[in-house]
């Protein structure tokens, strides 16, 4: 195998020992987890923004998406990047750090130094693998709350999402009424359809299909099945964006050349496109990591833990909610938005829903959107002065 | 007697919104159904501290209320009242909607079902302005409250104040208050139904369930 370029190598020493503030769970805070095993030694890492104000009344949860991570608005340690919402969060910005707290925190299942399958298991010294228990949406949110605990923050002004962070918003919201007193769901859904799956099942197959996956102990071995993360990643990568976008983008344009090689060289833009997205994905992100969350998100489904009444999950909800959804967004449409809203409103609570105009598709949540900026500017002002929050 | 509804606040805003807000007691549960970018919710917020929620149709009205951080749904009266619980609301006001939903009937026993008391305010389609342009130019009519084209407007259920009174007996609503607006703002004089319904450009009725 070839050796690790700069970028995979520091994306493999983030795992265990990450640039990031970190919490470590010994055996007396176990974590109780869906499947009904345990982790005794957790690790959560997390980034923190501006200042906790003396009531510990301005704090505010970030939860990210599939393929996100804690570093939301610095460089991110691996990739040299920007954070990935830095349109959102910073001084002066709508999530705006001069005047809230913001926490974001690595989702535990994932790569960036929260426990994951990628992790050193203290009981051989050897990555965890596949013997990491599966984790679920509701595990990623006992896990952040042991944090928010540790934090000292009671109540958070908001929890805020997108996409598979959306799912945790909501989870949030069912899990810890009095708990949340903002909840921002984006782009996402109150159960994983069946055509979503059906997308993660694919990527999964291909990573598994890939020989280089080894039954998942690939990292033993010194190799990473990338050929089939990078096809995963291509597959996925198609359902984030929109018809139009990809059409505005690339058309039938052809990629550095005049005409068509007859050949299955990369001859169309988009192709080129979709193998460059495939290739750096697999630079900074574990394999084993996108089967634990593509499953998390596949196993969500809110209302059933509730009697199959998704109104039932926000009964005792006492937080004001905001749910955002995006015109082009196949993957999570705004029918997903509504239910929630309608669930919401069922269970009387206090809720505002945007549907915002967009060709983006469902990566518009990440996107240069003044319509979300200024819905988020305005909903998270509304909640600050209703807690008084200066 | 005469009342005399002014817009002290001079912000332009329209006559039969204060007139409402003027009739929704303080501190109590308001839903706002077609709030547009959400006037009323404000006033009702930041002056009669309500919890104040709207529910609006067009994405833009929606978004600029939003963001002025007012909470409010982007949703359609015909289909989203349904969904709330019963007596979920101290209030339901429709202002200059009822006439544009496709099923006003409907609507209507919806809002009294989720509200302990329904407000609705109507443009009447039997002011004798209305009645005289329908006579003499033999078209329909187009005023300056009702702007659009027959072809363009977003109104398909008009209404004259008889007209909803009968609908109101139908449903079994109980009228506890109704104002009539002319141009001017006033509010017409106690006066029998066929005057109202001659001279008044607006109604606003106050509705609770029978029993």
């Amino acid at each position: 195998m070839a050796a690790l370029n700069s970028i995979a190598q520091s994306a493999r020493s983030e795992v265990d020992d990450p640039s990031s503030l970190l919490l470590k769970l010994g055996p007396e805070q176990p974590l109780r987890m869906d499947s009904g095993a345990e982790i005794n030694r957790l690790q959560i890492a997390y980034q923190t923004y501006g200042a906790l104000n003396p009531a510990k009344s301005n704090a505010i949860l970030i939860c990210h998406a599939l393929t996100g991570d804690q570093h939301v608005a610095n460089v991110n340690p691996v990739t040299g990047k920007l954070g990935w919402w830095e349109t959102m969060i910073g001084p002066g910005k709508p999530i705006d750090t001069d005047r809230f707290f913001i926490i974001c925190s690595n989702v535990i299942g994932a790569c960036m130094g929260s426990t994951g399958p990628a992790s050193t298991n203290p009981a051989h010294g050897r990555p965890y693998a596949l013997d990491l228990p599966v984790v679920t949406i509701r595990d990623m949110v006992r896990a952040q709350a042991m944090l928010v605990d540790h934090l000292g923050v009671d109540r958070l002004l908001s929890v805020i999402g997108g996409s598979m962070g959306g799912m945790q918003v909501l989870q949030w919201a069912a899990s810890y009424p009095d708990r949340v007193f903002s909840a921002m769901p984006i782009a996402t859904g109150a159960r994983h359809s069946a055509q979503n799956i059906a997308f993660h099942e694919v990527g999964r197959q291909a990573v598994m299909a890939d020989p280089d996956w080894r039954r998942g102990r690939y990292l033993d071995a010194g190799v990473r099945p990338a050929k089939g993360l990078a096809v995963a990643r291509m597959a996925a990568h198609i359902t984030y964006l929109s018809e139009s976008a990809l059409h505005r983008k690339f058309g039938r344009n052809l990629q550095d050349r005049e005409a068509p090689t007859f050949s299955f060289d990369a001859d169309f833009q988009v192709e080129s496109y979709l193998r460059h997205q495939g290739v750096s994905f697999v630079e900074r992100f574990d394999a084993n990591s996108y089967l634990y969350l593509t499953r998390a998100m596949d196993y969500f489904d809110l209302a059933a833990d509730y009697g199959g009444l998704l109104s039932a999950a926000f009964k005792g909800a006492t937080a004001r909610f905001c749910v955002v959804s995006f015109t082009s967004d196949w993957l999570f449409p705004t029918s997903d938005s509504r239910a929630i809203v309608h669930a919401l409103n069922a269970a009387a609570a206090s809720v505002s829903f945007v549907e915002i105009e967009s060709d983006k598709g469902h990566d518009a949540f990440l996107l240069d959107e003044p319509e979300l900026f200024a819905t988020t500017r305005g909903f998270l002002n509304a909640a600050a002065t209703a807690r008084g929050v200066a | 007697m005469t009342v005399v509804i002014q817009n002290t606040a001079g912000n332009g805003a329209r006559i039969d919104l204060l007139l409402i807000a003027a009739m929704v007691e303080p501190n109590t549960r308001v839903l706002d159904v077609g709030c547009g970018e959400g006037l009323l919710l404000e006033m009702l917020r930041d002056e009669k501290n309500c919890d104040a929620r709207g529910i609006e149709l067009s994405r833009d009205g929606v978004s600029r209320g939003v963001a002025r951080g007012l909470a409010i749904i982007q949703g359609d009266a015909d289909t989203d009242l349904a969904d709330y619980p019963d007596d979920s609301f101290d209030y339901v006001i429709l202002s200059q909607t009822i006439q544009a939903t496709r099923n006003p009937r409907k609507v209507l026993e919806h809002m009294l079902r989720v509200g302990r008391r329904a407000i609705v305010s109507f443009p009447n389609f039997g002011h004798w302005r209305i009645r005289s342009h329908l006579m003499f130019k033999g078209g329909m009519p187009v005023t300056d409250n009702l702007p659009d084209a027959w072809y363009d407007t977003p109104n398909i259920h008009f209404c004259t104040i008889r007209d909803f009174v009968a609908l109101c007996d139908e449903i079994g609503a109980v009228m506890e208050r109704s104002v009539a607006l002319n141009a001017g703002g006033k509010a017409a004089l106690r006066a029998p139904w066929w005057f109202w319904n001659l001279f008044g450009e607006q109604a606003v009725f106050v509705l609770r369930r029978k029993g």
